[in-house]
């Protein structure tokens, strides 16, 4: 039996949406083509967008703006316990306490933040999402069975989100030992329960969107629907948390080394690690721990706008 | 409400049993003999042996289990592997240092932040809503301990105003009736100590509240502003009445439920952020307890640990549910 049936889409609120002219008809646009045409004009999404694509060229071109390599302490011999060198012709920013050079440091640090924040991230939407669809999907669908599946992937959430996030990475961590792969799998874990919750809770407001009951009328099959009609409809706010996300992500791939808990290999630079190093050595090169928290701050600020852009460009409120 | 609140604590049960069995399996579940693993590269034989006779590790799991909850339900935390001191004994000594601070910090963000939110709500698309929009996005992207470096560096170190660090100056001869540094100040009279220790505490809140600051603007911007839109306010303005009337029993009222639920939240925030500012500072509470421990690879410790702020954590979203069905009433109903 076949029988066409209309496009998915999002219901719209009745009486949303006042006084509209041409320009806000976005007839046959789906929700991310209406999305992505406001994202284009936003400036907030431009600033957050150029952050994030510089960041990623740094970190991915890092041995072609540097000729040294990181972890290198080749130049130990100038650095005295009193005085590190600053700024020269051959360290544009100056060596770090180790006797590597600085700038070298913080380009192959943007590759591990990178690395370690976008796998982890990863890692928590692939885990968080597969539990929140099952638990929403099988919730949505409801009986028996599906009451009895969401209820028990909701409460393995709730544990979870018992203990404060970065407390719950630091546990991970520590019990894994030092490693990068335990600063990914802690962080990653740490985000599974947010993200869970969230496409849970999107996709139940999904279940009782007229499009979904159409399709039930339509004698769609239970698993068709939640597949192809409520899961691609209740993605928004988990894509847009994900972004978000990443910003948190590096800050707490940061906050492990600084806790002692990040990979140990001293050859790799990390920003957070550098941030530590940097601490006793405040008054004669201050520098030293300014710099990679900047870089910190300002790849998080990169995400966090682009994040912010998207989340309104994706909320019916705004689009006008 | 008395329901209310004894249903939610029903539903913490199950939570609670749920992470004492993965905090159980936690230490067992590293890699080798559990003793082993516990002692590090100190293992000795005697040690190995030693540590199975405390913690049982040489025990049927379902029996360990048992105890393991036992000790729980008497307030046993377990015991330090390198200090042999009870885990709540150390709670104790350090935990008032952490809410001095915590509580520091979160009164200086919502003294701070709620009247800017409010600020910025009220003069929408102006400098100050830009501003304050501005430095909110700033203050979430910094991270807790680069901030904490930095405050360090231009405050304690360049300009010399405030102390670097410690809870207060070791000179100062203090009398310590309850280990709340500034409340011992005022209750023993000894005034120079009490100033001491704020003084100390000082960089540490700012820094562990700055995050919780940003936030808290932001949500009450976005709370005022969408109250600001409602019919309700404008029908209060259309009958006359006086605009400080509205804004407290109307807009205030109804904007605060988004930023309560929010200064809740923040209570998991403060509890981690501790851990790296008390680092920073070196302010000796559970967070650089925790930071030890950490370093030492002291399990049982972190165990307890997890376990006690998850505990802390729950009650303190709970409280922040009570205080919800007391502000609305419809919460309550549900």
């Amino acid at each position: 039996m076949s029988i066409p049936i209309p496009p998915a889409g999002p219901s719209t609120t009745p009486g949303a949406s006042v006084a509209l002219d041409d320009k806000d008809l976005e007839g046959g646009l789906s929700l991310w083509q209406g999305a992505f045409r406001r994202l284009r004009r936003s400036p907030t999404a431009w600033c957050g967008a150029v952050i994030v694509a510089l960041f990623v060229v740094v970190a991915a071109a890092a041995p072609l703006l540097t000729s040294y390599q990181p972890g290198s302490t080749q130049w130990a011999g100038d650095v005295t316990t009193t005085e590190i060198p600053g700024p020269s012709a051959d360290h544009w920013l100056g060596l770090d306490r180790y006797g590597s050079d600085l700038w070298t440091q913080l380009v192959y640090g943007a590759r591990q933040s990178l690395l370690y924040g976008v796998i982890s991230t990863v890692l928590g939407l692939a885990v968080g999402a597969t539990l929140g669809a099952l638990a929403g999907g099988f919730g949505a669908v409801g009986g028996r069975f599906g009451t009895v599946v969401d209820a028990t992937i909701m409460r393995l959430v709730d544990i979870m989100l018992a203990v404060p996030s970065l407390l719950l990475a630091v546990s991970i961590a520590a019990m894994l030992g030092q490693s990068g792969t335990a600063v990914v799998i802690a962080i990653g874990a740490a985000q599974v329960p947010v993200f869970a919750r969230l496409l849970r809770g999107s996709m139940l407001a999904q279940g009782k969107a007229d499009y979904v009951l159409a399709a039930n009328a339509l004698g769609l099959r239970r698993s068709r629907i939640v597949m192809s009609h409520m899961l691609p409809n209740s993605m928004g706010p988990t894509i847009v948390q994900a972004t978000l996300n990443l910003a948190t992500a590096i800050i707490e791939v940061a906050a492990l080394s600084y806790l002692g808990l990040g990979a140990p290999d001293p050859a790799i630079a990390e920003w957070g690690r550098m941030l530590v190093a940097a601490q006793d050595r405040f008054d004669d090169a201050a520098r030293l721990a300014i710099l990679p928290g900047v870089a910190i701050a300002i790849t998080a600020l990169g995400f966090t706008l682009f994040g912010e852009a998207l989340r309104e460009s994706l909320d019916p409120r705004t689009r006008r | 409400m008395l329901r209310f609140v004894v249903r939610r604590l029903l539903l913490l049960v199950p939570v609670l049993i749920g992470l004492s069995v993965l905090l159980f399996a936690w230490v067992r579940a590293l890699p080798g003999d559990p003793a082993r693993s516990l002692l590090g590269e100190r293992a000795t034989d005697a040690g190995v042996e030693r540590i199975n006779e405390v913690y049982g590790f040489d025990r049927p799991l379902v029996e360990q289990y048992v105890s393991y909850v036992g000790a729980l339900l008497r307030g046993d935390f377990g015991t330090s592997i390198q200090t042999g001191r009870p885990v709540t004994e150390s709670f104790i000594d350090y935990f008032p240092a952490t809410i001095e601070l915590a509580v520091t910090a979160l009164l200086f963000a919502v003294v701070i932040g709620v009247p800017l939110g409010y600020l910025a709500a009220r003069h929408q698309g102006r400098w100050l809503d830009t501003t304050v929009v501005t430095g909110s996005l700033l203050g979430v992207v910094t991270p807790v301990f680069f901030l904490a470096i930095l405050l360090k560096l231009v405050f304690a170190n360049w300009l010399g105003w405030l102390p670097t660090g410690l809870r207060q100056d070791p000179r100062i001869d203090a009398t310590h009736v309850t280990n709340f540094y500034v409340l011992d100040g005022f209750l023993t009279q000894e005034w120079d100590a009490a100033f001491n220790a704020m003084a100390h505490l000082v960089l540490p809140a700012i820094a562990l509240g700055t995050i919780p600051l940003a936030i808290i603007v932001r949500i009450t911007r976005a709370a005022v502003a969408d109250v600001l839109n409602e019919d309700y306010v404008r029908t209060a303005h259309a009958k006359g009445l006086a605009a400080a009337t509205i804004s407290r029993r109307h807009v205030l009222r109804n904007a605060l439920l988004p930023v309560v639920t929010t200064i809740g939240l923040q209570a998991g925030l403060l509890l981690s952020g501790a851990v790296l500012t008390e680092t920073v500072f070196s302010f000796n509470g559970i967070g650089s307890y925790l930071f030890t421990a950490i370093t030492r690879r002291d399990y049982p410790v972190l165990q307890g640990f997890i376990l006690f702020i998850a505990l802390l954590y729950c009650l303190i979203n709970l409280l922040v549910d009570v205080v919800y069905g007391l502000i609305d009433p419809r919460v309550r109903a549900a």
